[in-house]
């Protein structure tokens, strides 16, 4: 709601304002810091007495001295009937600069104000303002939420980089943009009268001494004001004794007898003006410069947001499902709910949406996330389809909506189906979609179909449970969908290096030259043109011509800053792409394409890293301990069969550990006369574990799933005495895997 | 360029009892290139004894500027009521305000004199810019001022 209702739909609306206000205050924040350079400052003691009598001095005709709270201080005289003015040093009295009105300054003033447009461009722009601060506040809101609370504000940000940047400009930013917002909108206020906050000048009086010719510095009320106060003081006309001196300070406005010095009214500015006052200088940075060029900073980083928030909207507009003719969710009959993590299951839920629609029925898809039974009034019948994030947990598209499910009364007569969508080597496999099929039940809901899962976006599976569907409806559902591939790149073999031909598992470390990125990808830094170990090579094999080949995924060993595509491929018996891999010679290449796997990064930050990985498993941790440039402490339990055979980086490995990128290597060899696994030395070295994990360590773990069983029975026994268990720091992020 | 009619309403002993006592009076006032945002101007009337008489016109419609029209302040404090219905926008530097008021003949060659006060941000302040006593030969001719306006003139 924050993100789309306060921060989106204003951003974009207000897009092209909000960056013309922070562009022309950015430009205006340098004249304060030039004028306060330009212009001579008063000495501390010097008073607006002495000031004037020096001005007098030197222009006997001076009608007018101004104070402004840059310090500078301007005279205007008239003198042998023709006016004059200059920018005094109070020092002497006499005039050192013109009083030049910048015509740039006045030109940005007048766009940055009001658009040229008198008041209605100053009510225009102080919505532009409005908008900043509202901006502001459900930024911070949507930061802390994204950053994880509020003392991670300036914690490592992810994503692309249109994310980052955002992130990153405006949590610095932010403060300034509110702060110069605020004010603004207080400004405004002020300039439209709507503030009590007037210093208005008393009612002149009445009646005066009737003498004239009092010195400026004999007047005690001038005598006593330090010149930093003044704002302004107007001479009275010497030969109407009617007239007076009309003072005006921060404090507030009088007259002055121009024959006693006498204060003959006086009104104190109310104590709002104050406030004005200083808000007004906060804004423009007039008496405080440098403020002023800092605020000036921040308001430029509006266009960079900006443009990164456009681009973030545009993204999530493109990828956002397709779904042509979706009924409204008060009159479809048919109601589809979508978990889905990287949408994928959305392009199923679009097949079935559309296979309903074409046999007549009026059907409605949404997130999971909009759940509202209240207003499904038309409905006959509930279809989810849901994914699973990691290790069981609800996807991006169906956060809440357990809770709200919870909290909804069934509803009768309409039963729901639940398809579940995962992969079957996963022990979690549906444990979401279980989740909320077990929940639906409990609150009383009826069953359409029993539920089903589709494995891997097998079209398969897909297409029976929509005939499944279709007996139960009546109709014939022919449910086609073949999952979207993002395009593939050619990439080309450089080097090969063979490993495990003794130990019967021909293993070959690949590395293939880094195709070039386009612009777009550049500079979305998408595909090819950012990856880290451990996001996933998805490599199309050769097949049969016209039937579409399913990718197989394998672990990246590199990063795109390394220059290079890596992966580890072990030949299976059998295996189509495995064989098809390892045949490889350089010169020749396949096609692939980046799949980003975030959940098994290194991640950021100095916590030790556990990397334990056996055979072909060693190939991401490689790839990360490359990539650790910044010497964080790394433990390696790696796996192997034999040393001589399939040590895989072998030579990598050792040049690391004295660059400082790995701290510690143990292996553990399975064939021998003592056959010994990483488990083993995972108990073998529990104290050193433990003191590791104690000190915030992060394990990740790669390989087979028979050896991350094993891992995890043997952590069981490590942690214990901690107190700990695998399943807390599976919890808390620090115990990820990578299984296949 | 600014062209207003306002049923003029000066203190009530100068306030035309019918129309056959009074005449439409266009007044000119054209602003220098100063260099500078636009003006505020207060034009209003001093009698014979040179006390305050009557606003003809406020140029600028900002309330908390009005302190800077010194000699128009002096003499209202700065009372709304003064300038109720004769109140237009601020007037461009270079642009020429012109106002038709239907004035009481009893006000010329009676020792009245019109009084413009102008103010311009961050710019000095000119209260009595210029002032002409209004009198029937002075129809028509044009007086320049000190500061901001360049010249005034009043037709009947």
């Amino acid at each position: 709601m924050i993100r789309v209702l306060l921060h989106r739909w204003p951003g974009l609306a207000g897009l092209l304002l909000v960056t013309l206000l922070a562009v022309s205050g950015a430009a205006l924040s340098v004249f304060p810091a030039i004028e306060r350079l330009a212009s001579p400052q008063a000495a501390g003691g010097l008073s607006v007495g002495d000031l004037a009598a020096r001005v007098q001095a030197e222009y006997p005709g001076v009608e007018q001295i101004r104070g402004a709270p840059s310090g500078r201080i301007t005279a205007w005289w008239f003198q042998d009937g023709t006016p004059g003015a200059a920018v005094i040093d109070p020092a002497t009295g006499q005039g050192v600069a013109p009083v030049d009105a910048s015509p740039a300054e006045r030109w940005l003033v007048n766009l940055h104000r009001q658009l040229f447009a008198g008041d209605t461009g100053r009510l225009v722009m102080a919505t532009g303002a409005g908008v900043m601060l509202l901006l502001c506040a459900s930024g911070v809101a949507l930061m802390a939420r994204r950053m994880g609370g509020w003392r991670r504000w300036f914690g490592r940000t992810r994503g692309g980089l249109e994310a980052r940047l955002h992130v990153e400009l405006a949590r610095i930013a932010v403060v300034g943009l509110a702060l110069s917002a605020l004010t603004a909108l207080w400004m405004t206020a002020s300039t439209f009268g709507l503030l009590p906050d007037q210093a208005r000048a008393p009612l002149f009086p009445a009646t005066t001494s009737g003498q004239t010719g009092i010195a400026p510095n004999h007047i005690a009320a001038l005598a006593d004001l330090p010149v930093a106060a003044l704002r302004d003081l107007s001479f009275p006309d010497p030969t109407d004794p009617t007239d007076a001196f009309t003072l005006k300070t921060d404090r507030g406005a009088g007259y002055l007898d121009q024959g006693t010095g006498e204060v003959l009214a006086w009104t104190d500015a109310p104590a709002l003006s104050r406030v004005t006052d200083t808000f007004t200088m906060l804004h423009t940075g007039r008496g405080a410069a440098v403020l002023g060029l800092v605020l000036g900073l921040m308001a430029l980083a509006v266009p960079a947001l900006a443009v990164s928030g456009f681009a973030l909207w545009l993204a999530g507009w493109r990828a956002r499902p397709r779904i042509r003719g979706n009924a409204s969710a008060s009159r479809a009959e048919t109601v589809i709910l979508v978990g889905s993590e990287a949408g994928s299951t959305w392009g199923f839920a679009a097949t079935l949406h559309r296979a309903l629609s074409e046999a007549g029925q009026s059907v409605h898809v949404a997130p999971m996330t909009a759940f509202d039974p209240a207003r499904y009034r038309a409905a006959k019948r509930l279809l989810i389809l849901a994914a699973t994030y990691g290790d069981g947990m609800a996807p991006a598209s169906a956060k809440g909506f357990i809770d709200r499910l919870e909290h909804a009364p069934a509803l009768s007569g309409v039963p729901v189906a639940v398809l579940g969508f995962g992969d079957h080597s996963f022990p979690a496999f549906c444990a979401f979609a279980d989740e909320v099929t077990q929940l639906l039940t409990a609150k009383g809901w009826t069953e359409l179909l029993p539920p089903d899962a589709v494995d891997r976006q097998s079209p398969q599976d897909f297409a029976r449970w929509g005939r499944a569907l279709g007996r139960t409806l009546g109709l014939e559902l022919e449910l086609v969908h073949q999952p979207a591939q993002p395009a593939t790149e050619a990439l080309t073999l450089v080097s090969r290096r063979d490993y495990g031909a003794q130990v019967q598992a021909p293993t070959a470390i690949l590395r293939f030259a880094l195709p070039r990125a386009g612009f777009w990808q550049r500079l979305t830094r998408r595909g090819f043109a950012r990856f880290q170990a451990g996001d996933l090579l998805a490599v199309l094999p050769e097949g049969t011509p016209g039937v579409a080949p399913m990718p197989r995924l394998y672990s990246l060993a590199s990063g795109s800053r390394d220059g290079f595509v890596e992966i580890v491929v072990r030949k299976q018996p059998g295996g189509l792409c495995s064989g098809q891999l390892v045949a490889l010679e350089p010169g020749d290449s396949i096609r692939a394409f980046i799949r980003p796997n975030p959940g098994f990064h290194a991640g950021h930050g100095r916590a030790p890293l556990i990397l334990i990985g056996a055979g072909t498993g060693i190939g991401p941790l490689a790839g990360m301990i490359r990539a650790n440039r910044r010497a964080r402490p790394v433990h390696l339990f790696f796996g192997l069969r034999a040393r001589d055979s399939d040590f895989l980086f072998a030579e990598e490995l050792a040049g690391w550990q004295r660059e400082g990128r790995l701290a510690r290597l143990t292996t553990a060899t399975s064939r021998g006369p003592r056959p010994y696994y990483v488990q083993d030395a995972l108990r073998h070295e529990a104290p050193e574990v433990l003191a590791m994990i104690r000190s915030g360590a992060r394990i990740m773990v790669c390989g087979g799933r028979a050896m991350a069983e094993g891992v995890t029975a043997a952590l069981t026994d490590v942690l214990a005495p901690a107190g700990l268990t695998p399943a807390v720091l599976k919890a808390e992020g620090r115990y990820v895997e990578d299984v296949f | 360029m600014k062209s207003a009619i306002a049923a003029f309403a000066l203190t009530s002993a100068l306030v035309a009892p019918g129309l056959a006592a009074a005449r439409p009076v266009t007044f000119t006032t054209t602003l220098n290139n100063y260099g500078g945002d636009g003006a505020y101007l207060a034009l209003y009337l001093t009698d014979a004894s040179g006390a305050y008489a009557g606003t003809l016109w406020m140029a600028g419609g900002k309330s908390k500027y009005y302190d800077s029209l010194a000699g128009w302040y002096r003499a209202t404090g700065g009372d709304p009521a003064q300038i109720d219905g004769i109140t237009g926008a601020s007037v461009g530097a270079g642009r020429t305000l012109e106002i038709t008021l239907d004035l009481a003949d009893a006000l010329f060659d009676a020792g009245y004199v019109l009084r413009v006060d102008a103010a311009v941000e961050d710019m000095r302040d000119s209260p009595d810019d210029v002032a002409v006593p209004l009198t029937t030969q002075g129809a028509g001719k044009t007086t320049q001022g000190r500061r901001y306006v360049a010249s005034l003139k009043y037709d009947m």
